[in-house]
This record gives structure tokens, C-alpha cells and sequence, in this order.
């Protein structure tokens, strides 16, 4: 049986709903520890089907439209995509390639939605100073909590993938929410909803495995040998996952790289040098006390001065 | 050596007791701008390096202000301390007689400052500070500048950014302990801190502390006057 891709295609319901996904539902949270959460939420993923996409940019309408960004009118450099990067008013971007599959000799065009990954190790998480300014919840959405945010672009040097943005305005942080205020209130993101060709879906993470894979048979059977899902472990998969016809090198769809994880030198600032840097600064403060404590002060005498004086007088 | 390691602001007041200038108002001026600089940075800075230490960002207004302030203060020092650097370079070249001073550490450590050889205006340890100090000024402000992303975000590429951040937490752990070590050493020699209030430090302490930089003033015949009244 289909597995249900639970993208809402249906209308939401009109009455105010509450939001299902709230403080007790965090798992971590930037410089700060949470206490485990009471309940574990089913993990959701989004799924986007790189082979079924078309290019429209529908969403990023849908993206602009329900986080009421601005996205600057850009010119024409003669690409498609645009605006040229992701920006903080910004948050998905249709990135376009024109592969030339030596294989088979046929010019590929290429097409991917980037954005946010919702890493289950976020590197962008691990590397932010200020308290609760990102947070991951159990259902696996990372969310940057904008009034927590000091717009230092640390989690720009954690993230694998070169995604958070800061704003010129705010000075904060800014990526893809993957909708957490619609999936709290049971809808699917706005992109999601907005795909005219059902490239992105949304629902649980082990529902949107099971649509991909039958995906990937698929394209397998379309000769697409190479066909396969994007999960990267190095990041302990992801809570947006790609299928590629050619999974064997995703670099060729605008650099997704092939195996991301937290870069080592983000692991050595975040780890090992904390450790270093006190124990450094705690030892030179304790070899005073010590020096201190087993010396006493190094008190002129009154010797020293008789000396200076003499010395003095003899050549004044 | 004959290396002259004196300043031109230097001058003996012969009295009862000796008074020797050290440091003139600019130079003194000069070193506090960048004391109070180098530890607002490192409230600021430590706030960034640990999440336990966040609060401090408080003494700034808070995180989005500690974090704009935090780059702008690291200018000030910058420059301050090039005011410094110009001032001092030439009285901490390195000498030959600085490697026996230095073999004779257990002294030095000891306070048995008799069986060291005469120092002039600094001492090796001094002029290690003062150099260890100028380069990590020097790789503080340029990973510094790295990681000012508010300006200059298109100058460098994640990566290059990564280890920028990286060795500027580094740089920052060594230039603290080289303060503590810094201001430690101040306290301990007593009579050294008023070379930095009042400029100037008793003939005595210059006998016990820079012997040779008080013989070579007097050699030079740099008195000036009486000594300053007592205050």
C-alpha cells in the first residue's frame, strides 16, 4: 500500500487550534541543558524528490508568503535562480545545474531545493553562545528563537551545509522553521503544500523512507541505476531528505555535499578548547596564589633604597 | 651589552628617597586605555567562549550589544596598544645578558633577585609579555577581522572562518594568561604599580628590580631637579 505522504492537501480547520509543539518538546537547546522531555514526538521529515521537481519555484512563493519575508528584486544574471543565495528573507532556494551526464551523453537539468536540513546534529546548534537561541524539539525541527539570538553567525561556521543567514535589520539568524508554527497545529510546511507536483512531502520520518524508496525503485527501473536517498549520516540523518537520481555523487546538485558532518575544527572550538582555555586560565591564576602563598611579596628593603641613594650621590 | 634601554621620559630625582620617572602621562594614559580595553574584551569574549560565562554579557546590555561592542573595543586595543608597542619595542629587543638572567629561573622565581644579573629597564619575562602580547594582539585582530561578519562576511569562506574562530578562542586563552601572569607579577614585586598611577617608582625599587637601568640614568647624568614631594 502507498504509504501516506501526510502533506495537507485539504484546507486547514478555520478554529484556533493550540500549539502542539512547545518548550516540553525540546531536546536540546543552545548553550543551555533541558531536562529530558515527558513525551517523544513521532520524528517528521520532508522529502523532496529532486527527479520530480519542476523548477516552479511555487515554494519559495509559498515560503515567502507564509513567513511574510521580502526577498530584495534582484537582476538578471542570466540564471535562473534568484535571488542568487539564500538571504534572511530567504530561506529555500531552487538551485539549478545543467549536468552533462557523461554517461549517456544527455545534458541533465538538475534542480534542488535548498535550505535547512534539520540535522539530528545540528552543527549549528552545537556552535551557538546564547542560550535557547536554537533549539531542536523531539519531533527532529531546529528552530532558531529569534528574541534568544545575538546575531553572533557562530551557527554560519557550525552548519555543514552554508545555511543560516543573518539579518542586516535585526541582526539575527534567520533559515527554514520547516514550518514549525504549521506542524505544531497539525498542518505540513507551506512548501510542502504549495508543490504542484508533489516533489515535497511531509510526514513522519519513517513514512517519507518507505514513499522514497518506492521512488527510487522507480527511477532504478527507469535506469537510473544510482537513484537513492539523501540521509547523511555524518549528521545523524536529517530531518529533510533529498531523493537524487544520482545519489552516488550528490555534489553535481549545487555542492550538497557528499558526506557532511560537524567540521572537526567546529568540534575542537566547542570541545577541546573550552577545556584547554579554563584549565589554561585556572592553573596561571593558581601558580599565582601558589607563588604567593610560598614566597610571600618581593618587598624593596630599605637597603635597596640606601643603595639608590648612594649610587645617586655619587654621580649627581 | 651597552644596549641603552632607557626612555627619554626616564629621569632620576635625587632625594630621600630616590625617585625615578618611568612612565609619562601619555605613556601611562596610553596603557590604561588598553588595560581597560583588554579586560572588557575578555569579559565580553569569555561570555562567547562558554555558555556558563554568558551572563556576563549583562555588563554590556546584553548578547546582541556585547556582540556588536565586542568587535569595536577589539579596534580600540588594537590601536592602543600600537601606541604601546611604539613606545616600548626597542627597551624589550632581546639581550645577550637576558639568556643568563633567564637560566637562573629558580631566582627568579625565588625572589633571590641578588644572584640574578642587573636587568635593565625590563627583564626577560617582561619583554616575553611584552612580545607574547604584540603577537597575540596581532592574531586576535586579524582572525578578529574574520569573524566580523557584520562587515566583512565576503572576506573570508566558512571554512577560513572556522579556523579564524578557532584560533581566535586560542589566542584569546593564551593573551589571559599572559594578563594574569601580567598583573600577578605587579602585585608581587611591590612598589611596581604606582610606576603606572604616578609614573614614577622609588630609587630602591629600581636598584632592586632594574639595576642596570638605574646605573645607566645615572651614568647618563639624567637627574631632574629634587625629588617630587612627598604626596
Amino acid at each position: 500500500m502507498e504509504p501516506s505522504p501526510h502533506t495537507a492537501t485539504s484546507n486547514p480547520p478555520v478554529s484556533a487550534a493550540t500549539s502542539n509543539l512547545t518548550e516540553r518538546d525540546l531536546v536540546r537547546r543552545s548553550a543551555s541543558t533541558v531536562p529530558p522531555p515527558a513525551r517523544q514526538l513521532e520524528p517528521v521529515a520532508k522529502l523532496i524528490d529532486v527527479s520530480k521537481c519542476i523548477g516552479c519555484k511555487a515554494c519559495q512563493s509559498a515560503c515567502v508568503e507564509w513567513n511574510d519575508t521580502n526577498p530584495a528584486v534582484e537582476t538578471n544574471t542570466g540564471i535562473y535562480e534568484n535571488p542568487h543565495d539564500l538571504t534572511p528573507d530567504m530561506f529555500t532556494l531552487m538551485r539549478f545545474t545543467e549536468w552533462d551526464n557523461p554517461q549517456t551523453g544527455n545534458l541533465e537539468w538538475l534542480i534542488r531545493k535548498d535550505g535547512c536540513m534539520h540535522c539530528e546534529d545540528p552543527g549549528c546548534l552545537k556552535a551557538c553562545p546564547a542560550p535557547g537561541a536554537i533549539v531542536q524539539y523531539s519531533n527532529g525541527i531546529v528552530d532558531f528563537i529569534h528574541e534568544n539570538c545575538i546575531g553572533c553567525g557562530y551557527c554560519i561556521k557550525g552548519c555543514p551545509f552554508n545555511i543560516p543567514r543573518i539579518s542586516k535589520v535585526d541582526h539575527t539568524a534567520y533559515k527554514c522553521t520547516l514550518c514549525s508554527d504549521r506542524v505544531a497545529v497539525g498542518q505540513g510546511p507551506a512548501c510542502a503544500k504549495a508543490c504542484p507536483t508533489h516533489a515535497i512531502s511531509f510526514g513522519t520520518k519513517e513514512d517519507m523512507k518507505k514513499l522514497a524508496s518506492s521512488r527510487i525503485e522507480d527511477l532504478k527501473s527507469r535506469g537510473y541505476e544510482n537513484a537513492g536517498l539523501y540521509d547523511p549520516p555524518g549528521v545523524g540523518g536529517t530531518h529533510v531528505m533529498y531523493v537524487l537520481h544520482h545519489n552516488d555523487q550528490p555534489e553535481i546538485y549545487s555542492g550538497l555535499p557528499k558526506d557532511p558532518k560537524v567540521s572537526p575544527v567546529v568540534n575542537a572550538w566547542k570541545g577541546m578548547t573550552k577545556y584547554i582555555g579554563f584549565a589554561a586560565m585556572g592553573l596561571a591564576a593558581a601558580a599565582g596564589v601558589l607563588h604567593s602563598a610560598l614566597t610571600g611579596p618581593n618587598r624593596v628593603t630599605r637597603e635597596d633604597e640606601e643603595k639608590a641613594e648612594d649610587l645617586v650621590k655619587e654621580k649627581a | 651589552m651597552a644596549t641603552t634601554s632607557i626612555e627619554k621620559e626616564d629621569a632620576i630625582h635625587p632625594g630621600k628617597p630616590v625617585v625615578v620617572d618611568r612612565y609619562n602621562l601619555g605613556a601611562r594614559v596610553n596603557h590604561w586605555i588598553t588595560a581597560i580595553s583588554l579586560i572588557l574584551l575578555a569579559l565580553s569574549g569569555l561570555a562567547f567562549f562558554h555558555p556558563s560565562l554568558f551572563f556576563l554579557t549583562g555588563l554590556f546590555g546584553g548578547g546582541q550589544e556585547a556582540r556588536a561592542f565586542h568587535p569595536w573595543i577589539g579596534v580600540l586595543l588594537f590601536f592602543s596598544f600600537a601606541g604601546l608597542f611604539i613606545r616600548f619595542w626597542r627597551a624589550n629587543l632581546p639581550e645577550r645578558s637576558d639568556r643568563e638572567w633567564l637560566a637562573h629561573a629558580n631566582d627568579v622565581i625565588a625572589g633571590n633577585e641578588e644572584k640574578l644579573p642587573e636587568a635593565g629597564r625590563y627583564n626577560p619575562i617582561q619583554k616575553f609579555n611584552f612580545w607574547a602580547m604584540s603577537l597575540l594582539i596581532i592574531a586576535l585582530i586579524v582572525t578578529g577581522l574574520a569573524i566580523w561578519d557584520q562587515y566583512f562576511y565576503e572576506w573570508t569562506t566558512i571554512p577560513q572562518k572556522r579556523v579564524a574562530v578557532l584560533l581566535h578562542s586560542l589566542a584569546a586563552v593564551a593573551l589571559i594568561c599572559i594578563w594574569i601572569v601580567h598583573v600577578y607579577a605587579v602585585i608581587w614585586a611591590r612598589g611596581t604599580l604606582r610606576a603606572m598611577t604616578r609614573g614614577s617608582v622609588t630609587g630602591g625599587w629600581a636598584w632592586r628590580h632594574h639595576r642596570r637601568w638605574l646605573k645607566e640614568l645615572a651614568e647618563r647624568h639624567r637627574f631632574k631637579g629634587p625629588a617630587a614631594p612627598a604626596e
